[in-house]
């Protein structure tokens, strides 16, 4: 069944933009041979690699209209700020000293120094495109390594903090919104199936198989012993599997029980319209279903945009962005629900009669 | 489903395979975050390995990385290593771990133009053909399959350039 699925190569091509992976990306860690790797690495050490590491960094093409940022001239909140847009990992924002990152003007490229290793290379795109990714992964690695020397092992690879990482050093991961498995409570097999081809998935907002908002981040667990090329073949094909499940649960349920999805979807709407008061978790629920309805055509395009801009709006580090100065949590979710209620007041009713693609 | 450590539901879901044998984890938020796994980027062997029953043995006990001194107990608690060397001085407790961790012991990847040398084509046939006659040994037949598709391309690409 979901086994088999998984197992099989599926010969129906994913459409490209395709809703349901909202990103894909691909990080590369690497560490430079003459030195101990960040947990282990003294101060001033840490100092030389992260001044070695930047000045190479803004040499390389991609990174040539970029930003670069030291860690340590960063306050609390936009560190937060960084974490919730997922330019720079938690780990990261919790760096003590000589931490830093250097951003792409256009946010496709990040290179984060001195995380767990001295570099973590990220690149990302939307929708599903590993070819794309990787690529551009690819060459700001190798224009990196054009002036940097790497620890590397011919049999182990790139030499990395952590053995999970070693080999290619690479994570590919996409952000899928998988609300019909959720709604239909397959989630937890797809999980399973998936694990047992050395596949990880987890909730983006940090929970499981009930993540909220519906959104999990799908990757590969083994970097060692595959070319990074028969790594993507495998994560891709697994994948497209999903986006397979994923449609099946969502024709079903429009099938076995339109009414209730459209109950769901409509309560959505009204909650979004009339709330005075929201946390984070019940706003992204509420935003997977508006998110959902676009997918199957009951509203505009443009709201399953709007949904995704949200899904980073409503963060608490975000509202307490807007709101210009600290603030406790109750009044955050008061400025949550003004932000929503602006947002979503001109939705137009569902138009229930469109043709699910 | 309950997490492994307390009672509460279990929303993290790892599953490794070490030694041989498959070790399932299913953990509350809490309890990941505890154990640093809540970045999937970022899991850490050792950190799981708290049931594991192997015992170390003497020789591996004292081993300590000069270079950056990291010893066998901060790998054990940590998993992680602290630089270049410590991958020589811990290869015979690092081996059997990578073997169940990732699809294979040898990298297959790209090499970075600096890196001295290029590992010749001959050499990667060489060991798949090891790794493939050790894993038919051990009946692992979905690995054998594996290794023996990856030998056929090596073969075809060889045969081809010929
Ligand atoms: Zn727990
Ligand atoms: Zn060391």
């Amino acid at each position: 069944m979901f086994h088999d699925l998984f197992f099989s190569k599926s010969k129906s091509k994913v459409p490209k933009p395709c809703p349901i992976a909202l990103s894909t990306r691909v990080r590369l860690a690497r560490n430079l041979s003459e030195f101990p790797f960040p947990g282990r690495a003294e101060s001033g050490q840490k100092k030389a690699v992260l001044s070695k590491c930047m000045s190479a960094l803004g040499k390389v093409k991609p990174l040539l209209s970029s930003t670069s940022v030291e860690l340590d001239e960063l306050s609390e909140l936009d560190r937060q700020i960084l974490v919730e847009k997922h330019l720079i990992s938690l780990e990261l924002s919790q760096s003590e000293e000589s931490g830093g990152v250097v951003l792409s003007n256009d946010r496709a490229c990040s290179v984060m120094v001195n995380e767990e290793d001295h570099l973590r290379i990220q690149v990302l795109a939307n929708g599903l495109d590993f070819s794309k990714v990787w690529k551009l992964a690819d060459s700001l690695d190798s224009g990196i390594e054009s002036s940097l020397d790497y620890a590397f092992d011919s049999q182990l690879g790139f030499l990395t903090a952590c053995p999970t990482n070693l080999g290619t050093g690479m994570r590919a991961s996409v952000m899928m919104h998988l609300p019909g498995l959720v709604m239909s409570k397959n989630m937890d097999k797809v999980i399973n199936a998936v694990n047992h081809l050395g596949i990880a998935v987890r909730g983006l907002f940090g929970e499981g198989s009930d993540a909220s908002g519906s959104i999990f981040q799908i990757s590969n667990q083994q970097t060692l012993g595959e070319s990074e090329s028969a790594i993507l073949e495998r994560l891709e094909m697994t994948l497209e599997n999903i986006v397979h499940q994923e449609r099946l649960a969502r024709e079903k349920l429009s099938e076995d029980d339109g009414l209730r999805l459209t109950d769901k979807i409509s309560r959505a709407v009204g909650s979004l319209k009339t709330s005075y008061l929201i946390q984070s978790s019940e706003a992204m629920d509420h935003l997977s279903l508006i998110r959902l309805a676009a997918d199957f055509g009951y509203l505009p395009e443009k709201f399953r945009a709007l949904a995704d801009r949200m899904f980073i709006e409503v963060q608490p580090g975000h509202v307490q962005l807007s709101a210009g100065k600290p603030i406790e949590p109750g009044e955050r979710d008061r400025l949550r629900a003004e932000t929503l209620r602006k947002e979503f007041l001109r939705m137009p009713q569902l138009n229930l009669n469109a043709q699910v693609d | 489903m309950k997490c492994h450590h307390c009672d509460s539901q279990a929303t993290v879901h790892l599953t490794q395979i070490i030694n041989g044998q498959m070790h399932k984890m299913d953990l509350c938020e809490a309890c990941a975050q505890e154990k640093g796994v809540t970045n999937p980027d970022n899991l850490s062997i050792g950190n799981l390995l708290d049931e594991n029953p192997s015992k170390v043995d003497a020789s591996t006990a004292s081993m300590t990385c000069e270079s950056c001194g990291t010893t066998h107990q901060d790998f054990k608690k940590g998993g992680r290593l602290g630089c270049e060397a410590c991958y020589h001085v811990f290869r015979p407790v690092l081996e059997p771990l990578l073997d169940g961790m990732h699809a294979g012991v040898k990298h297959f990847g790209k090499v970075p133009s600096r890196s001295v040398k290029k590992k010749s084509d001959d050499d990667s046939e060489e060991l798949l053909n090891k790794e493939l006659k050790k894993a038919v040994e051990e009946e692992n037949y979905e690995k054998a399959a594996k290794l023996r598709d990856r030998l056929k391309k090596l073969q075809a690409k060889s045969s081809a350039s010929a």
